[in-house]
């Protein structure tokens, strides 16, 4: 096979990987990208997308539910409303399907040259890639590494038969009735809350004395009673041990005992680990951090010519931050000065009720050592939200005491991952309270909360 | 309870008013007796006002640049009556910034003259606060804070190279706004970028000091003296052999000579048969004043300017010791040093831009007096000698004579005379 040379090469067509690419191809880059299956990575395929098509179709059936059993505040009435697994897993791949195409008619669109196949460094020019029909070499004066993160397997509970990842969890077949998560971060609760409104009776299993450890108590409040609503039982600083002989899960509780979890499906979502090998990187001098690429306000790594982006590079492990950093790393090849100068990373995690994050807790703005005031607006306030039936919830600005400059905003509610854009905007525009404050917010929505919130802040909300 | 009164000291004779350069205390800054406060200049040079007593600076009588009447109030110190502890800090702060960073309208009135702030008798003198800076608008950033600025002025200050660091934001909480990067933008960058950017800025300096001095003195000297300007080429070989030679032979303690002790001996020697040349012109009197004695000024650059340090009685002075005047003069003009006598009283001047070379100048004389020799690069040339050309080390001076009082054909003898001595340069050292 013939030798490739260009300008540009990405390992690994995620998020990060394709969004450099097509943004390369729009300058005009001579951009080559190596993909080992379907483009669009983990997002598109076993992650973001796929998981928000299984919570959708859960949510939607446990309404039906619901109503079915008559207690739809609405005033729905309904017979049993059934499921069918397969078609709600063929809709999902359906969608699925239909993005990883749309990505590879971005890329085509943007003149990338695609090349199906896992890559392997012959060096720091060089990639080996193994093609269906053979050994394809590429040359190229610039290579990003987006080779994205794995699921963390357990070395007590590896991943087989009954034992999933979140991968295999977004493409069962039939429902198991009693499945255990182990780890309630976000992917844990996410996909639990979901096989538990599909039915299943659900266990969660977390090592730390709380779920979601990573966002503040005012939060996660509103997500743990739901959880209890839905009958999920949280088994809080358990560790699991392994699988009995009789296939039950084994865990030491916190008191020192063992228990026994009768479980069809165990899913480990301890984590996720970047994917630093079977790419060749022995074959680099990489400098790392940690587990992940070291990388520069550029995302460049120690060596020449060679960038970093996405996963790999550290948390947190976001698919957005990975697109910025693509469309980043592609205008500093294509000789534009750039640098990594973003102010915040929204997190949102779609748990029910949905919370998202932008900037700094009251907490960690403390901890950074600053002087704070903050405020948080309930929804139980909001009449977008009461005519929505779900009153969950709150918005809270957290802001400088001495220039009310907003440090961070957070709220918790139903379908406040949507706040998440106008969240990111006030942070990235550098907004101050009063911006917020003195800004129209359309009525009725979710959205005017946070004006209110502001305005609390300020000492003079309107609506409570 | 006591104030003291420093006025315009009489810095010299006939000095009737001096120009304040620059001061050294502020309002309410503690001094120890010989405290330096202030810098003053007359015509001929920079002194330093020293503090006669201990106390706490209470008004300052002139701004830099003002020309004070010499017997005028300048500084009024409150001297210690009693012992008390008031801290001493605390008008500091509300002193004017002395470096002109001070924002408009921001002047701080002078304090009420009641006011007797007290210093302890045994207090320590600290050192004058530093000024601390003040940004043209917004809150200055605090160390290690990060700029805050939208993505869309972020993305443009990137691409013109501008770190946001040295930005002042005017916005909300420091906001850097499109506006503030024009303001860094117009006002003289700090980073660098490719391209070229058209500017619009203007700065103005205020012209005070030597600097004031100079201007005045070139404008007077070209606005009253016709000058011709007389450029002959001089034949130095012989004249850097001999000056090799006395070099290669001379005593530890002799200076080492350069060429202008022999232009200025040269000089002396032409001066002996021109009288006319070494005078000052007394325009209003209608009177020249011509000198037996010769002192020749010699343009001098310095940090802060052009000085013309002057070597007395060259009639009276052997080349070494000629050569050895011009060395220390030149040190004290450099160092700042010099002090008024040795920076005034010249009867002709020689002024050279030595190794920056050029071929010729229109030196300006230096009022009032009537000639000013220029040097310029010595260079080898060829020259004719009637059957070949030869390499020769040539030099040409320029000259400026007041035509009012020196005619074209004396200018051109007395600079003839000086080529034929500088050529022939045994003539310089031959008695009578």
């Amino acid at each position: 096979m013939k030798d490739i040379s260009c300008k540009l090469l990405v390992i690994g067509a995620g998020p990060g990987g394709y969004v450099c690419a097509i943004r390369a191809g729009q300058l005009g880059i001579d951009t080559v990208i190596v993909e080992a299956s379907k483009p669009g990575g983990t997002c598109l395929n076993v992650g973001c997308i796929p998981s928000k098509a299984m919570i959708h179709a859960a949510d939607e059936f446990h309404g039906a539910v619901a109503a079915s059993k008559g207690s739809s505040p609405v005033g729905i009435s309904l017979s049993e409303p059934k499921i069918d697994l397969k078609k709600t897993v063929a809709w999902k791949d359906n969608i699925v399907g239909r993005l990883t195409s749309g990505v590879s008619g971005l890329l085509k669109k943007a003149k990338v040259k695609i090349v199906t196949g896992r890559a392997k460094f012959r060096d720091g020019k060089t990639v080996e890639v193994e093609t269906e029909t053979g050994s394809q070499i590429i040359r190229a004066e610039n290579i990003v590494i987006a080779t994205g993160s794995q699921p963390v397997e357990l070395p007590n509970l590896p991943f087989g038969a009954k034992v999933l990842s979140s991968t295999e969890a977004l493409a069962l077949k039939a429902l198991p009735e009693k499945i255990t998560v182990i780890g309630a971060g976000y992917i844990g609760l996410e996909l639990g809350t979901a096989f538990a409104k599909l039915g299943a009776d659900v266990t969660i299993i977390e090592a730390q004395d709380r779920v979601l450890p990573l966002y503040d108590r005012e939060l996660v409040r509103p997500v743990e009673k739901r959880l209890g609503e839905l009958g999920i039982e949280i088994v809080l600083s358990a560790k699991a041990k392994g699988l009995s002989g009789t296939g039950a899960l084994l865990i030491e509780t916190a008191d020192g005992g063992e228990r026994k979890i009768e479980a069809d499906a165990i899913l480990v979502t301890v984590g996720r680990k970047p994917a630093t090998e079977g790419w060749g990187r022995e074959e680099l001098v990489l400098d790392m951090d940690g587990r992940f690429i070291r990388i520069d306000e550029e995302c460049r790594t120690s060596m020449r010519g060679i960038f970093a982006i996405g996963d790999v590079t550290g948390e947190p492990m976001l698919a957005h931050r990975a697109m910025a950093q693509g469309e980043m790393v592609a205008e500093i090849v294509a000789s534009h000065k750039r640098s990594w100068d973003k102010v915040a990373i929204p997190a949102v995690c779609f748990t029910d009720p949905e919370i998202v994050s932008v900037g700094l807790s009251p907490d960690e703005a403390k901890q950074a050592g600053r002087e704070i005031k903050a405020a948080q607006f309930p929804f139980s306030a909001n009449g977008r939200a009461m005519s929505m039936a779900d009153e969950t919830g709150f918005v809270r600005v957290v802001a400088r005491a001495d220039n009310n400059l907003v440090l961070g905003i957070q709220a918790v509610g139903r379908g406040v991952s949507e706040l998440s854009a106008s969240f990111g905007l006030a942070l990235e525009m550098g907004a101050c309270l009063e911006d917020i404050a003195g800004t129209i917010h359309a009525h009725p929505t979710q959205g005017e909360a946070l004006q209110e919130a502001a305005l609390r802040t300020l000492g003079h909300a309107l609506h409570i | 309870m006591a104030e003291h009164t420093i006025k315009m000291p009489d810095v010299g004779e006939g000095v009737a008013e001096a120009e304040l350069v620059e001061w050294h205390v502020k309002i309410g800054d503690p001094v120890r007796e010989d405290t330096v406060l202030a810098a003053v200049m007359t015509d001929k040079a920079t002194v330093e006002i020293p503090s006669p007593v201990e106390g706490e600076i209470a008004w300052l009588g002139a701004e830099i640049g003002d020309v004070v009447a010499v017997g005028s109030p300048l500084i009024r110190i409150k001297t210690a009556g009693g012992a008390s502890d008031a801290p001493m800090d605390d008008e500091a702060g509300e002193a004017p910034v002395a470096d002109g960073m001070a924002q408009e309208g921001e002047g701080v009135p002078p304090p009420p003259a009641k006011e007797t702030p007290k210093v302890a008798a045994k207090a320590e003198v600290k050192p004058p606060e530093k000024s601390k800076p003040i940004f043209s608008s917004g809150a200055p950033r605090a160390e290690g804070e990060k700029p805050l600025a939208s993505p869309a002025v972020r993305l443009r200050a990137k691409e013109a190279g501008i770190d946001l660091r040295q930005v002042a934001g005017s916005g909300p909480a420091g906001r850097i706004t499109h506006e503030d990067v024009d303001g860094f933008l117009s006002a003289g960058r700090q980073g660098s970028v490719k391209g070229l950017s058209r500017r619009t800025d203007v700065e103005d300096i205020k012209i005070v000091g030597l600097r004031r001095k100079i201007a005045e003195k070139m404008a007077l000297s070209k606005r009253s003296i016709p000058h011709i300007t007389y450029v002959e080429e001089i034949d130095v070989t012989a004249l850097e052999e001999t000056r090799a030679a006395m070099n290669a032979s001379k005593k530890p303690d002799q200076p080492k000579l350069t060429l202008l002790p022999f232009l200025m001996r040269a000089m002396a020697r032409a001066i002996a048969d021109q009288p006319e040349l070494n005078a000052v012109f007394d325009d209003e009197a209608g009177i020249v004043h011509r000198h037996g004695g010769i002192h020749i000024g010699i343009a001098a650059q310095t940090a802060n300017g052009l000085v013309v340090p002057v070597v007395r009685h060259v009639e009276a002075r052997d080349i070494w010791d000629c050569g050895a005047e011009v060395a220390r003069l030149a040190d004290a003009a450099k160092a700042g040093t010099a002090g008024r006598d040795e920076l005034s009283g010249s009867t002709i001047t020689i002024t050279s831009l030595g190794a920056m070379g050029g071929v010729v100048t229109t030196p300006v004389i230096n009022h009032p007096e009537v000639a000013i020799v220029g040097v310029n690069k010595m260079m080898i040339r060829p020259v004719w000698d009637g059957s070949q050309f030869i390499p020769r080390k040539m030099m040409n001076l320029s000259s400026s004579f007041d035509h009012r009082v020196i005619d074209g054909w004396d200018a051109a003898r007395f600079i003839q005379r000086i080529k034929v001595l500088m050529e022939t340069p045994a003539l310089i050292f031959v008695e009578g």
